[in-house]
């Protein structure tokens, strides 16, 4: 079977049903946060924490995190950080719900073209975004106020990882939601995997 | 005035009334071998305490905070005085609640209690000084009122007539008001302790000077072998000032025992009476005589029994005097000077002995007639011990475990230190049959009653939620900040936060009545900022999220640096400003006046 015949092709019922349930994580990902930062310190042993939402901002400590993190990196001439700046939390949930019509579209239509314009503009959707947060985080880091009380060498925040910024141990790692979309977008994966042996597309 | 009581005490050849049967000080306790006793006190860096210990700070006015068991000083609550360090009597509603009082001498902390156990909501004390009474919010460990001085009534001891006062309270905010009061006959009150299941709606009284006397009080109030107890029945006393009886005195509904009947008794009760201490399910009474070397244990449904039966030997200005030997169930000879009881869990009473110096465990029954066999230990204490607290001690379920002894005197244990001498507070486990001693502390002048109480039972705030702040002249940001003019009166909403103060100038001319509204706006656990006034006597530490009000004239011209006080951040000493109060036409710079005000 041709790359082309195959993507005509039905997908299985059981693979609607599939493509559905993925869904689900697509919708319940913006309850939880895509992305965390913690920073410890000596006088912070439980950490100030803030949490990325697809929507907004969320400090620890009944917000008060937040707050604090933006008086300590107003120390060395960082922008205060403000969910107001994040124009990726308008973006992000309408492309959440895009992708879920898409989602429904597929699962009805039941096109294995369909699955694949899917998984694909997710994967530029999600890269997108993650460059995004990247250059932001950069950005907090590389304008700083030349007026600062305390004058640091521009730097990057950590994205993903550990990294140690004067007396503070800063993670950076994905949040559930995060984990939710990377589930909906492998499921994707394995409906097509699946799909392609059903079709014995694999073999041709 | 107790100290007094130890050469007394012995003069009067007390020590060969102890008898021969009760334990000496010393026995059935010991003294904690040194690394059983590290261990069980140590508590190591970072990690916290079992227990709260509010103590009263006596004349110092306030209420320390401690740990048990590592005796640990942890925070000092102002209640009665102004206490610089947390800026308290300097801003208007600390100000206004002192009213004008710079002293109070804080006898009895008291936790609220629902259904005879600390609910851990509230904490009242009160000034023995003045009258007066105070609430702490355990919520935030701030005192939020102050009621008094209470009308009708002057100190707890000696007057023409004697008051007691029933305070009402709020029971969803804690709120006091003045409730009704009763005029006694001119005894010296002392202790009260309110029942429990069958002695609930009842409280007892110690007095002493039943005498009536006057003049040198040490002789002419100690000549009776017995002064009273007193049984109140405060429902019906509620009762009756509800229903309008008695009249209005300086504002007070004051009522007349001999005009409510039921509403008072009197039990006699040893010489010189202390401590009136009520059994954790209420059913027994315990009389400490501070003169005599034995408690004497009432039984409540006794008493109710002699009520019934009129069982009276007299009266006192209306007020019927019950029969003695009706109602007690044991003279339990613990020793010299009894004078508070407390309780635990496993059936033993703590009385504090102050002649003797010592604090005896007894058991609360049976009681059947062996008095002596009752007392089963004595731990001495450093020295002349006054109030104990035990874990829960004063509560319908004791928890036990630790008992700590306030005592009155520490003669030298600690190092030197001058002649102005430190109290002394020794920690003991009480847990088995007898008393380990485990640790000692110098707690600040002067412990009386205490409240030992289980950590998990707080959960302290640790800031003010933004969105808890009422105050309408809080603000929170440094861009709301305003300087408002009306006349001569400077207004000024103030922003705090790390490490600026926003505005950080102000200017006024001399004269001005200036009123500054200092806004914390921190979130942050621990980030208090203070704002210090050179040269006016001002000082405020307001806690993050919290909005503090200081009002004062400009009186003397010149530059005056404020600065915050409570250090916050490494730009901590960078967080300051002046105040410029400008020279009025033809008056000359003076040096600073503090005040201000």
């Amino acid at each position: 079977m041709t790359l082309a015949a195959w993507l005509d092709q039905v997908i299985s019922p059981r693979a609607r049903l599939a493509v559905l349930g993925a869904g689900v994580f697509l919708i319940l990902a913006p309850f939880f946060p895509l992305w965390q930062i913690t920073m410890f310190a000596g006088q912070f042993p439980e950490g100030l924490r803030l949490s990325i939402y697809a929507h907004q901002l969320v400090g620890g400590n009944g917000g008060a995190d937040l707050q604090g993190i933006n008086i300590l990196n107003h120390y060395i001439g960082m922008r205060e950080i403000h969910a107001a700046d994040f124009v990726e939390m308008k973006f992000i949930p309408f492309a959440l719900g895009m992708f879920f019509l898409l989602g429904l579209r597929t699962a009805v239509f039941a096109r294995v073209g369909q699955v694949v314009d899917l998984t694909a503009l997710f994967g530029y959707f999600a890269a997108f975004s993650f460059g995004a947060f990247w250059y932001r985080m950069y950005s907090y880091g590389h304008q700083l106020d030349p007026e600062a009380p305390i004058k640091v060498a521009p730097f990057t925040p950590p994205v993903l990882g550990h990294q140690h910024i004067a007396n503070f141990d800063v993670y950076s790692y994905p949040g559930l939601g995060s984990v939710l979309l990377a589930v909906f977008v492998l499921g994707l994966g394995a409906i097509l995997f699946v799909e392609a042996r059903r079709h014995g597309a694999l073999r041709s | 005035m107790l100290r007094r009581i130890v050469a007394i005490g012995v003069a009067a050849g007390m020590v060969a009334c102890a008898p021969s049967g009760a334990p000496q000080p010393g026995q059935g306790s010991r003294l904690a071998d040194a690394r059983e006793a590290a261990q069980r006190t140590f508590v190591p860096p970072g990690q916290q305490d079992e227990f709260y210990l509010f103590y009263s700070g006596g004349h110092s006015g306030q209420v320390y905070v401690a740990g048990v068991p590592s005796m640990r000083h942890i925070a000092t609550i102002p209640v009665f005085a102004p206490y610089a360090a947390t800026g308290y009597g300097f801003d208007e509603e600390s100000r206004k609640m002192l009213g004008g009082y710079t002293w109070g001498d804080v006898h009895h902390p008291a936790i609220s209690k629902t259904a005879g156990d600390y609910d851990g909501r509230w904490m009242f004390v009160n000034d023995n000084a003045n009258n007066r009474l105070a609430r702490i919010d355990l919520r935030d460990f701030k005192t939020r009122q102050i009621l008094g001085p209470i009308p009708n009534s002057s100190g707890n001891h000696g007057s023409y007539k004697g008051v007691l006062s029933g305070i009402k309270i709020d029971s969803a905010t804690g709120e006091m008001t003045m409730g009704w009061q009763i005029v006694t006959p001119p005894f010296d009150w002392d202790l009260a302790a309110t029942g429990r299941e069958i002695s609930r709606d009842w409280v007892v009284w110690s007095s002493y000077n039943t005498e009536r006397a006057t003049g040198r009080l040490e002789v002419t109030a100690s000549q009776r072998e017995r002064d009273y107890i007193t049984f109140g029945h405060w429902r019906r006393a509620a009762a009756a000032a509800a229903a309008g009886k008695g009249k209005i005195v300086g504002g007070v509904r004051v009522l007349e025992p001999r005009e409510v009947s039921g509403m008072m008794y009197l039990v006699p009760l040893a010489k010189s009476p202390h401590g009136a201490d009520i059994s954790p399910d209420g059913r027994y009474v315990v009389g400490g005589g501070k003169l005599a070397p034995y408690v004497t244990v009432y039984e409540f449904e006794k008493f109710l029994q002699a009520v019934q039966a009129n069982d009276t030997i007299g009266s006192e200005d209306g007020i019927p005097v019950l029969r003695y030997e009706s109602i007690k169930v044991a003279e339990v000879p613990v020793g010299l000077g009894p004078l508070h009881t407390q309780f635990d869990d496993q059936g033993y009473a703590y009385t504090s002995l102050f002649v003797e110096s010592a604090v005896a465990k007894w058991k609360l029954g049976p009681f059947t007639g062996n008095d002596s066999a009752l007392v089963v230990a004595k731990m001495p204490v450093h020295f002349s011990v006054g109030h104990i607290v035990a874990a829960h001690g004063d509560t319908r379920h004791p928890v036990g475990r630790y008992l700590i002894s306030m005592n009155k005197l520490s003669k030298g244990r600690h190092l030197k230190v001058g002649p102005s001498q430190p109290e002394s507070s020794q920690l003991i486990d009480i847990t088995g049959e007898g008393m380990t001693m485990l640790y000692e502390a110098y707690t600040e002048p002067e412990p009386h009653f205490a409240q030992l109480v289980r950590a998990d039972l707080l959960k302290p705030i640790e800031g003010y939620p933004k969105a808890e702040n009422r105050d309408p002249n809080a603000i929170w940001a440094a861009a709301d900040a305003r300087v408002t003019r009306r006349g001569n009166v400077v207004e000024v909403k103030m922003y705090a936060m790390r490490s600026y103060f926003s505005p950080g100038e102000l200017e006024v001319q001399q004269g001005d009545s200036v009123i500054v509204h200092l806004t914390n706006g921190e979130q942050e656990r621990d980030m208090l900022h203070g704002f210090g006034v050179a040269g006016y006597n001002i000082n405020l530490v307001v806690d993050p999220g919290e909005t503090k009000t200081v009002a004062f004239r400009a009186s003397t011209p010149g530059v005056w640096p404020f600065y915050c006080t409570n250090f916050c951040s490494a730009m901590h000493q960078e967080m300051q400003g002046y105040f410029l109060v400008k020279p009025r036409a033809g008056a000359t710079a003076s040096a600073a006046e503090p005040a201000g005000n």
